[in-house]
């Protein structure tokens, strides 16, 4: 009785009500949560014990942020999504999307003429408002091109959509030629164009190809084979590794060990392989994730070879295919070759392109492989591994090629990884660096390699842009510092991303094999991860 | 033969905070069929809510007896542990329980990666060392065993005759055996399921923080990225024990802790962890489903 009487008391709450009610529970909870670990922070004194400092203050600003979300939430986030559903009664439409309701052209017009209006007196910005007004207008200015590009993005959704994998391979195509031709133009000056660009192609650009390319790969084994590997970073650690040691110690150039990395690192994929073929689930991920601590306390401990957590550095760089370098005091030179200014973009620039080059060739293969006898199989094994037996199909090669293939495109990027630091440790080969690239991988929506450029370029590029934000000192005090908070964001956007969207960005797929039409079929009604 | 013993003490002590643990990844495991990645971070918050509290009460009271310290930190560190993993659980995985297995695999993954970051930037990235709590040392025929391991292995001991009453001889534990043999069969008997899970995880986080308080006390340190490695080591234990089963979590929980004593005291210290993983592999080859784990019936 006393809960029909409590789901009774709710149909009758108001919205504002049950918001208030909630907004009650979520600060009592919250309170709970942060009163330590917000309200108190543990700091070393002079003689070096530890002492609390209480930040109340802080507290009770976090807690009342999150009563006040959970309100606003709970009070008008709901009542509007089910508003959003319910047909109005005259017309027979349901009522316009948010979209279209929030990229409307007068709005996008009135952001065009602001932020070019802030443009134009940039430079006076300080003089007019004086500087802690400057800063919000910077940062008012940042969100109406923001704004614009968007309502941009929006308006074109369609063709976008119709149009996705050509658009992408383009835009990644002309991007280092736009960043650098864009910051000339800005700055005045061609050497100071490609001195600028570093950052955007090297930060941005190569950081996120190499993630797609991982991703790609370990979709290899988790999105078409469906073994769940939590330990695919061992295997861009044996590419780093074996590209590190043989150029070091042997001096052989990029291009002939870019295959022997695959190589090794496909070995290793089988050697993995074998133990686990006859595991299922989580035991597979359990012994993949203890493989790749295994690989990397080899490489820590074993220090006659790889030099312990000190790491290899001085791994010579990648030529031009033999015909230029990109070492200043060699004679051939890119500057010198071609007569131009020395500049360390070109490298980086170079190196875009390789990875671009890498990661399409991935795509490539995976898209070729599936539609081969052994891509069909490793989809069947997905999807139902004792059918898979029934049918005749040999499981042990199955399994086996999915982790030899997959470790291959990890070796590869691994090799790439070291050509482009010049310097490898094993911290660059955590569990974490596997988390990430799962995450990416489901994410994206499993076996979807579009979603999963999308899911690379979102996180590892959401996260990255963070570093970028200096206009929020201006919010928060000189002494923020975004990039703190990088990894903790990362990790609650996976969270909210996941329950938002639990297929992943691209949510359904189209069957490689079919019987007189294709038809697509929603992800949700398929099996996937049991290993 | 001394030294044998002694490092079965030592094994004995580490195997009993692995095995605590461990007990959290395996109900967790046997109630939902999911990998809980967040409870290593549990533990850590655990250690590390023990370690402010202690703070809190050396600050105080100056002189007061350890052992009444000592169940303080311990009771406080296991409400507080147990409010996260109960929110937790109903913000992060919950609204996917009906979704697919990997998706609650990366809220889990997501959930640990802020924990640890959460932690860090709360209350900074250093480590956080306390002056030692219990220092007396017992010395028995030339073994030399603690005052702290004993606290240890005599808690762990307490608590696992605790838990085995509740899961084995009270209704809730029934219902939790219910739930894990059939859940939509326990609903449909009358058996709240939502509430049942959540009090699953309430009981995992509660052994979590107390083997993080044993943790702070047996170290006298602790970091944000702390919970990384015993998570994981447990988590091999629970696997090795075969997932699933309580005994097997304590069993394999044990097992790891030997195997590293053991093979730091006659090996190299820098492939203890080398070994406790290949072992895990060399089981598994042999055992696909853990040395307690019931084999898997495949239905078609």
């Amino acid at each position: 009785m006393a809960n029909i009487a409590q789901a009774m008391r709710d149909e009758t709450a108001t919205p504002i009500q049950r918001g208030l009610k909630e907004a009650l529970y979520a600060g009592a909870i919250s309170f709970g949560l942060f009163f330590l670990f917000i309200g108190l922070r543990t700091d070393q004194n002079i003689s070096n014990e530890l002492i609390l400092v209480p930040r109340w203050g802080l507290l009770a600003i976090v807690v009342g942020l999150v009563m006040i979300v959970r309100f606003v939430y709970v009070a008008y986030g709901q009542p509007f999504m089910a508003r959003q559903k319910i047909v109005n009664v005259a017309s027979g439409l349901l009522p316009d999307s948010v979209g279209t309701r929030f990229f409307r052209l007068p709005y996008f017009i009135a952001a065009l003429a602001i932020a070019a209006a802030l443009m134009i007196f940039a430079g006076s910005l300080d003089g007019i408002f004086g500087a802690g007004l400057a800063g919000y207008m910077r940062f008012f200015r940042a969100l109406a091109i923001i704004y614009a590009l968007a309502s941009v993005l929006f308006y074109f959704r369609a063709f976008i959509h119709a149009h996705f994998s050509a658009l992408g391979i383009g835009v990644l195509v002309i991007y280092p030629i736009f960043v650098v031709v864009a910051l000339t133009l800005i700055n005045g000056s061609v050497a100071s164009g490609f001195q600028g660009s570093l950052k955007w192609v090297d930060n941005f650009g190569i950081q996120i190809l190499i993630y797609v390319m991982l991703a790609w790969g370990l979709n290899i084994v988790v999105g078409l084979a469906g073994l769940l590997d939590l330990g695919y970073v061992a295997f861009y650690a044996v590419g780093a590794y074996a590209y590190a040691l043989l150029a070091t110690h042997l001096g052989w150039s990029f291009w002939i060990l870019l295959p022997v990395a695959g190589f090794m690192a496909a070995f290793w994929g089988v050697m993995l392989g074998f133990p686990v073929l006859r595991l299922r689930g989580d035991y597979l991920a359990i012994v993949t994730l203890a493989f790749g601590e295994i690989i990397r306390l080899v490489l820590i401990n074993w220090r006659e070879v790889t030099n312990g957590a000190a790491g290899i550095s001085g791994i010579p760089k990648v030529s031009f295919f033999g015909l230029m370098s990109f070492n200043v005091s060699d004679p051939n030179y890119i500057a010198k070759v071609l007569g131009i200014a020395q500049s360390g973009a070109y490298y980086k620039i170079f190196l875009y392109y390789l990875i671009l080059a890498l990661a399409l060739l991935t795509a490539f293969v995976t898209i070729r492989l599936r539609r081969m006898p052994v891509g069909r199989a490793w989809e069947a094994l997905r999807e139902d591994e004792i059918a898979c037996r029934s049918l005749g199909i040999n499981t042990t090669t199955t399994k086996l090629t999915a982790f030899a293939t997959g470790a291959m495109f990890g070796g590869f990027a691994g090799s790439f990884f070291a050509a482009r630091q010049g310097f490898v440790s094993p911290e660059s080969f955590v569990f974490l660096e596997s988390a990430i690239i799962l995450a990416i991988v489901v994410l994206g929506g499993m076996g979807s390699l579009v979603g999963i450029a999308v899911a690379a370029a979102v996180m590892i590029g959401g996260t990255e842009i963070l570093r970028e934000m200096e206009f929020l000192k201006v919010v928060f005090g000189p002494d923020f510092t975004p990039e703190l908070y990088r990894m903790l964001l990362f990790g609650v956007a996976m969270v909210i991303v996941m329950l938002w969207k639990p297929r992943g960005f691209v949510g359904s797929r189209e069957p490689t094999a079919f019987l007189h039409e294709r038809k697509a079929i929603s992800s949700s009604f398929t099996k996937e991860g049991h290993g | 033969m001394q030294y044998f013993v002694q490092q079965m003490v030592n094994g004995l002590t580490l195997g009993s905070i692995y095995g605590l643990i461990a007990i959290g990844y395996t109900m967790v495991y046997g109630i939902i069929g999911m990998i809980n990645f967040a409870h290593g971070d549990i533990f850590m918050l655990g250690a590390f809510i023990a370690l402010i509290v202690f703070l809190i009460l050396s600050s105080i009271f100056v002189s007061v007896h350890v052992v009444l310290f000592l169940l303080v930190m311990m009771v406080v560190a296991m409400v507080m542990t147990s409010l996260y993993n109960w929110t937790i659980e109903k913000v992060a995985y919950r609204p996917l329980r009906g979704s697919f297995r990997l998706a609650p695999l990366i809220t889990a993954i997501g959930m640990s990666i802020a924990l640890s970051n959460f932690v860090q930037v709360t209350q900074g990235p250093r480590n956080k060392p306390i002056p030692p709590m219990v220092s007396t040392v017992y010395n028995v025929n030339g073994i030399s065993i603690s005052l702290k391991q004993i606290i240890i292995v005599v808690v762990t001991v307490a608590l696992l005759a605790l838990f085995w009453y509740l899961v084995n001889k009270t209704s809730l534990g029934r219902a939790q055996r219910a739930c894990e043999q059939d859940r939509k069969m326990a609903a449909l008997l009358g058996i709240d399921v939502d509430r049942t899970i959540s009090i699953t995880f309430v009981m995992g986080a509660a052994l979590a923080a107390v083997a993080g308080t044993l943790f702070l006390m047996y170290y006298g340190v602790v970091a944000f990225s702390d919970g990384f490695v015993p998570g994981v080591k447990a988590f091999t234990a629970a696997v090795l024990g075969g997932i699933g089963s309580l005994p097997g979590a304590m069993l394999g929980g044990l097992m790891i802790g030997f195997i590293e004593s053991m093979w730091s005291a006659y090996f190299s210290i820098d492939y203890k962890d080398v070994a406790a993983f290949s072992i895990l592999a060399i089981v598994l080859i042999f055992l696909p489903s853990g040395i307690l784990g019931r084999p898997e019936v495949e239905k078609v």
